[in-house]
């Protein structure tokens, strides 16, 4: 018996699959290597292959704006994972608890997220604008020395930037755990109603811990998002004042478009990159390493 | 039943001492209600808050935006600021407004869906339901791809686009948005055609349709709210991507979102904040609208393919 070609079994399929096989080797892995083998090199306006070692590495490190926005996307994206998933549940659950006019409250807590980045900075940048929002507000109605001006005071400026991507982000988590609520087996509860147990105890060692793959999934896309933080910084704050608010995507493209330092740039991205691996990669290993075929 | 029985025989002081039986009536006004609905109800005006600035805002002339408070309703409506910020508003180059920048979007937000979500409907479906040696690997390495950020792999998309001379044109926009939608899309559509039941896939083999016949003539019909999920998806994320826009386009193929951060942060001469919230509201009304529009679409895309991912 005559075993028919491997390659051409099942042909539609792969041919099918070719968009995303080309995708994911040549623009992913072939992207990804090719920027992490150029950060080595002494790339200015155009990439060469001048090795330099770990040159721009050092000078990268040793870059006050780059430290910086280290620690500001450290302090949001704490900040911001914490919160979200804590307003994002508690709006969850104060939603799952059979109120009427459900939709139209989970309509509006939902639709920042419908709005771009770009938007959302915006906004908040006038709502925050010292001179005519919130400040000048509360200074109206005869509190003269309340201060409410985060965008323009260095030290806070990053938590204007939370307030916002809260406002943004938070209606996604809420739906994500709502959803993972319902499906909740209704039995659970009144198990857990007849054995007595109070309903915050229910929710935290009983519900929470079932919503595990909800938990997860939200985790993953909370987190990617708050790595690419970047058109809020630049459409909210420009990185002001001063570098207050920098961010690390940021210093990317300002040194690969603007300023011309290809180097510095692939070495920023490599950097940016090797933070998500160690994120990314223990947690798949936790999630995938035990069985096979996921 | 025979608790029952009995309490109606005893005395008056015996039932009393039982309490009440059957499930407590609910009251419309209890405290638990009051304490739930005016929580609700302080969130959901947080919420709607900016919205609200945005358009009372934009409907303010000048002068009274300089007086007034940013909650306060306008006192005189004009739309005056609308029509600037469409046309006149100046994006620190030129003051041709935000109506270039609509239509670039519109240039690439449509190819860009419509490309991108056929190629991952068929890959989620060869994905889903005819696995091939390696399949796995790759759809491995497209799902971990996501995860890389943007910024590892701007500049060697640039050669990539530069190659194909496409560099700083709509339709390298639109190849870029092809990729980068590429992860999530296929994950969307791989987790549907899975939870199809294999019964009606493996009936369609016995009549003998193959590959394409079974997409188009049997999950095609099957998969309408899928879809519209993924449309909603990419169009919402497309209109609103900046990053890409001001990488890979010029001033002049600049999409909305590019053109509303030069038009509001450019800074010349007097900084006209009405026409600024014009023009960042007629930024956010194309998704906004599906938004309002798709609703329960939009919820239930998202939570399915959370989910069950």
């Amino acid at each position: 018996m005559k075993r028919p070609n491997q390659l051409f079994r099942n042909l539609s399929a792969k041919i099918a699959a070719i968009p995303m096989i080309v995708t994911g080797l040549f623009v992913f892995v072939g992207g990804t290597v090719w920027t992490v083998v150029y950060s080595f090199t002494k790339s200015g306006l155009l990439p060469r292959l001048k090795w330099v070692g770990l040159d721009q590495y050092e000078r990268l490190w040793s870059t006050k704006r780059w430290l910086v926005s280290i620690e500001n996307l450290a302090i949001y994206g704490i900040s911001m994972l914490v919160l979200v998933f804590v307003i994002g549940f508690i709006l969850a659950t104060l939603i799952d608890q059979k109120v009427r006019f459900e939709n139209a409250f989970r309509t509006i807590i939902l639709y920042p997220f419908a709005l771009s980045f770009v938007v959302t900075g915006l906004v908040w940048q006038w709502i925050l604008n010292p001179e005519f929002g919130i400040q000048s507000i509360v200074r109206d109605l005869g509190w003269k020395s309340f201060t409410f001006d985060p965008l323009y005071t260095p030290e806070i400026a990053i938590y204007g930037v939370l307030i916002a991507g809260l406002w943004q982000g938070s209606g996604l988590v809420m739906v994500l755990m709502l959803a993972g609520l319902r499906g909740i087996d209704q039995d659970i509860w009144k198990a857990a109603r007849v054995d007595g147990i109070p309903a915050w105890k229910t929710y935290l060692f009983i519900v929470i811990p079932m919503m595990r793959p909800v938990f997860i999934t939200t985790l993953v896309l909370v987190v990617s998002g708050i790595v690419k933080l970047y058109d809020l910084i630049v459409a909210q704050t420009g990185g002001g004042p001063g570098i207050a608010t920098e961010v690390p995507a940021k210093y990317v493209y300002d040194m690969m478009f603007a300023a011309s330092n290809l180097g510095q740039g692939f070495a920023a991205s490599t950097m940016m990159l090797v933070t998500v691996a160690l994120i990314v990669i223990p947690w798949a290993m936790l999630e995938f390493g035990g069985k096979k075929n996921g | 039943m025979a608790d029952t029985a009995v309490s109606t025989n005893v005395s008056s002081t015996a039932s009393l001492r039982d309490g009440p039986r059957g499930p407590k009536p609910r009251r419309t006004f209890s405290r638990r209600n009051i304490l739930l609905y005016g929580t609700l109800f302080v969130i959901a005006v947080y919420y709607a808050i900016p919205l609200y600035v945005m358009i009372v805002t934009s409907l303010k002339g000048m002068p009274e935006v300089r007086m007034g408070n940013i909650f306060s309703p306008p006192l005189e409506i004009t739309f005056a600021p609308w029509v600037k910020a469409w046309s006149q508003a100046c994006t620190g180059l030129t003051c041709k407004g935000l109506s270039i920048g609509f239509w670039n979007s519109v240039r690439i937000t449509v190819p860009s869906v419509i490309i991108s979500t056929i190629i991952a409907s068929v890959n989620g479906y060869a994905l889903a339901n005819w696995r091939f040696k390696g399949a796995n690997v790759f759809f491995t390495i497209l799902i971990f791809g996501s995860f890389i950020p943007y910024q590892v792999l701007l500049y060697p998309v640039v050669i990539l686009l530069r190659e194909i001379g496409l560099y700083g044109k709509l339709a390298g926009l639109v190849i870029v948005h092809t990729i980068f939608g590429m992860p999530i899309l296929t994950l969307l559509f791989r987790n549907y055609f899975s939870s199809l039941p294999e019964e009606l896939f493996k009936a369609a083999r016995v009549d003998g349709a193959g590959f394409w016949g079974i997409f188009l003539r049997v999950m095609l019909p099957m998969s309408i709210p899928i879809f519209a999920v993924a449309i909603i998806l990419q169009v919402t994320g497309i209109w609103n991507d900046f990053l890409f826009g001001v990488v890979y386009t010029g001033p002049e193929s600049y999409p909305m979102t590019v053109a509303l951060n030069n038009i509001v942060n450019s800074t010349q001469g007097v900084v006209e904040y009405n026409v600024n919230m014009a023009a960042t509201i007629i930024t956010g009304l194309v998704p906004l609208t599906i938004y309002f529009v798709s609703g329960k679409l939009f919820v239930r895309g998202i939570a399915a393919g959370a989910v069950k991912g």
